[in-house]
């Protein structure tokens, strides 16, 4: 597999070193980590999941309004945020691989490279309570 | 095509018979097409010798800098091209989100740090801020790429007539990577090094030495010889020397690579002066 650009890994390994729950994607929305404090959030470990594509992780986690109406991709934080590349950030619920719905604060950033290469997008949330 | 080793120290110059085998200038490689091409990596003290070696029929040099760390440029004013009238010499060097590659070298080649300025040497001096770098200069093809170290930093990739060098003397790759290395899709520099004959690549630091100092930017031989074999690259040459370490020292460190590497990888100290023809 080609090797992720060098931006992409300094953000994995910054997330691997944060208790704030990250998630991170490559320019065409595929998943390609989260941290273990997400791991937490999402309710499934990232060796479990794996990489995914935007399609996928968009609808496993079934992300929904507070009265359970789906959100569609568009909605999200970070396909907004790859789409318009400017941060965007929403409050939604999701249900998490263990079972559990939880509802969530998304902030999402788009990744813009040092020679201004647009390399991915990443999400910062937290479990509202 | 011939590499030639100008400089093999890390850091900061030294000279003296404690390091008067593996040498004591700072980092500077010289690669050679069969067509006469001459491409410079890097300005350390070693480019010095590497300038006066340089034929006078050659009329075009190309000089990539990795980085502007001091220890990577203090030797282009002294870098005989710069100095010859009607040389079209080319300065490659990373692009920054902050000030343009002119002034950032201007910043040392001006007075009071230097007493002549970029803009007066008798060279004709063009200068290129890269990042992913595709560039076909005579014979020889040079990409380039970002790698992990403090402040941009670039490894290149040259290749000729079927044979690579790879080059990234400061670098690394292991930093908050638990279980380096974890695979190529997660490993800086990879696709600079992978499958390449020959691998000039940070090895300042033993194992011991490294753990006092993660984050500064260099890897330990372990990692190293580690890197190299996950890119599958054909001949290591362990380079960036510490600049505590003397030639008995560097003797142990080529030792414990070579254990390291067992039949998986040829490996060597990188010694000033030597040539390595691909």
């Amino acid at each position: 597999m080609a090797q992720q650009e060098i931006e992409t890994i300094l953000a994995r390994q910054l997330a691997s070193y944060l208790s704030t729950p990250v998630f991170l994607v490559d320019p065409a929305g595929n998943l390609v980590f989260y941290n273990e404090a997400a791991e937490g959030v999402l309710g499934q470990r990232f060796s479990e999941t794996g990489a995914l594509g935007v399609d996928e992780w968009s609808r496993d986690w079934r992300p929904s309004d507070e009265s359970g109406k789906p959100l569609v991709a568009d909605q999200l934080p970070v396909v907004i945020a790859l789409r318009d590349k400017h941060p965007a950030s929403s409050d939604f619920w999701i249900a998490g691989h263990d079972g559990v719905r939880r509802h969530i604060d998304v902030h999402a950033f788009p990744l813009i490279g040092i020679a201004g290469g647009f390399v991915g997008a990443v999400a910062l949330f937290w479990e509202m309570k | 095509m011939r590499v030639t080793v100008w400089g093999t120290r890390g850091s900061i110059a030294t000279p003296g018979p404690q390091t008067a085998r593996y040498g004591g200038n700072t980092s500077c490689v010289s690669v050679e097409g069969e067509d006469g091409t001459w491409l410079v990596l890097d300005a350390g003290t070693g480019v010095r010798t590497c300038g006066a070696a340089i034929p006078k029929s050659v009329k075009r040099v190309d000089l990539f800098l990795t980085h502007l760390h001091m220890d990577h440029i203090i030797g282009l004013g002294f870098f005989a091209p710069l100095l010859r009238p009607g040389m079209d010499l080319h300065i490659w060097g990373p692009r920054s989100a902050g000030a343009d590659l002119k002034t950032r070298l201007s910043r040392y080649l001006s007075p009071p740090l230097f007493p002549v300025r970029l803009s007066e040497v008798p060279a004709d001096v063009s200068l290129h801020e890269i990042a992913a770098a595709d560039a076909t200069i005579g014979e020889l093809h040079v990409t380039s790429s970002f790698v992990t170290h403090p402040d941009p930093a670039l490894g290149y990739r040259i290749t000729s007539r079927g044979r690579t060098v790879a080059y990234i003397p400061d670098h690394e790759p292991a930093l908050g990577v638990e279980g380096f290395p974890i695979g190529p899709q997660w490993t800086s520099g990879h696709t600079v090094a992978a499958g390449a004959d020959l691998l000039i690549h940070d090895s300042q630091y033993t194992g011991a030495e490294y753990d006092g100092r993660v984050g500064w930017g260099h890897s330990s031989i372990d990692q190293s010889v580690a890197f190299a074999q996950q890119a599958g690259v054909g001949e290591l040459l362990l380079f960036h020397h510490d600049p505590a370490h003397d030639d008995a020292m560097l003797d142990v460190l080529a030792n414990d690579a070579a254990e390291r590497a067992g039949t998986s990888l040829v490996t060597a100290a990188a010694t000033e002066g030597a040539v390595v023809e691909l």
